[in-house]
C-alpha cells in the first residue's frame, strides 16, 4: 500500500527557510503571500492488506523516528 | 580514567577530541558506533560531523545506533556524557538532553570563532571555569539553533552575541544533574593558542576532572 506521511513543524517553532521564501516571493512582488512554512513529505510503500493497520503502524513510525515530537506533528494518509 | 569517543559513520571530529583530551592528559579512544560494551569506560564523549548523513534530521538515525543504549545507561549512572555540535544535535534526538536543534536563524552556514559566557558551573563539562568566564572557541555548524518548548533545559555557557538564534543565546545546555552536556562550539578545536585559542581547554579539563572511576 502506498503511504503519505506529512511531518508539520508546529506553529510556535520558527522556520527560517519559510520566512526566507516568503522574503524573496515578496521582492518578485508577490506581497498577497501572508506565510510560507516548509514542511517534509514521505512517501512509503508499506505490505499489508488492512488499510486502518498500516495506517497504524506507520504511525507508530512516525513517533518512533520520522518525526521529532519535540518540534512536530504529522498526518498519515494511506492513498492506495 | 578513559573515555569513549563515539564514531558514527559521517562522524569527522573524533580525532580532534582524542588529540585535545590526550593533549590535556586524559585517556581517549575510538569506539565504532555498533559497538555494545563501554563497561571499561568512565566517560563518553559524541563528538561533531554528519553521523548517517544527517538523513531525516540531525541525529535521527545515530539515536538508533547500537552503542546508544550503553550511552544511555552511563548518563543514567551519571557518568560524564558529551556531545559538541553533532554530538550535541544526537543527544538531543536521543532525549537526554531538553529541546531540540533547527537550522540558524539567518539560514548561515556558521564558521568563526565565537565568545561564550560561563553561566552554570554545575555541570561536567564547566565545573573548573567560573560563572561569568568568557571562552573563544570556534564554531561550525548550520543547524546551531537551539529550541526548547518545554523549557527544561539549564543552560551551562550562552553565546555574548547571538550568532544563530538559539534560545536564551544557549550554547551549550545540561540535563537537571549536570552530567549530560551539549556544545554546539567546539572547545576541542581550542586546545593550542598556536591554532587560534586554548580557551578550550578550561571546558574540557572540566570534563576530565568529573571522570570517576567506572
Amino acid at each position: 500500500m502506498k503511504v503519505t506521511v506529512e511531518i508539520t513543524r508546529r506553529p510556535e517553532i520558527a522556520d527560517p527557510q519559510g520566512t526566507t521564501i516568503q522574503r524573496a516571493l515578496h521582492d518578485l512582488g508577490h506581497n498577497e503571500v501572508i506565510s510560507v512554512r516548509v514542511d517534509r513529505v514521505i512517501h512509503l510503500e508499506v505490505e499489508g492488506e488492512d488499510p486502518s493497520q498500516v495506517q497504524a503502524r506507520v504511525e507508530d513510525m512516525c513517533r518512533e523516528v520520522l518525526a521529532n515530537p519535540v518540534l512536530e506533528d504529522f498526518t498519515v494518509e494511506v492513498v492506495e | 580514567m578513559r573515555t569513549a569517543v563515539v564514531v558514527f559513520p559521517g562522524t569527522n571530529c573524533e580525532h580532534d577530541v582524542v588529540h585535545a583530551l590526550t593533549v590535556l592528559g586524559g585517556e581517549a579512544e575510538l569506539v565504532w558506533h555498533r559497538e555494545t560494551d563501554l563497561s571499561g569506560f568512565d566517560g563518553v564523549v559524541l563528538p561533531g560531523g554528519f553521523a548517517h548523513g544527517d538523513y531525516l534530521r540531525t541525529g535521527a538515525i545515530a539515536r538508533f545506533s547500537p552503542v546508544m543504549s550503553e550511552i544511555e545507561r552511563m548518563a543514567g549512572q551519571g557518568r560524564p556524557v558529551l556531545g559538541i555540535c553533532n554530538g550535541f544535535q544526537i543527544l538531543c534526538e536521543a532525549g537526554l538532553l531538553p529541546g531540540a536543534l533547527i537550522a540558524n536563524r539567518d539560514l548561515a552556514f556558521i564558521c568563526r570563532f565565537v565568545d561564550l559566557e560561563v553561566t552554570d558551573t554545575d555541570t561536567v563539562l564547566t565545573r573548573t571555569a567560573e560563572v561569568g568566564q568568557r571562552v573563544r572557541i570556534p564554531l561550525n555548524s548550520y543547524e546551531g539553533s537551539w529550541v526548547d518548548p518545554s523549557n527544561t533545559g539549564r543552560v551551562a555557557l550562552r553565546y555574548v552575541d547571538d550568532p544563530n538564534g538559539s534560545q536564551q543565546a544557549a550554547a551549550a545546555i545540561s540535563n537537571d544533574e549536570g552530567n549530560v552536556v551539549g556544545i554546539m562550539p567546539h572547545p576541542e578545536r581550542g586546545v593550542d593558542e598556536l591554532l587560534g585559542s586554548g580557551d578550550g581547554r578550561a571546558l574540557l579539563e572540566g570534563f576530565l576532572h568529573s571522570l570517576v572511576p567506572a
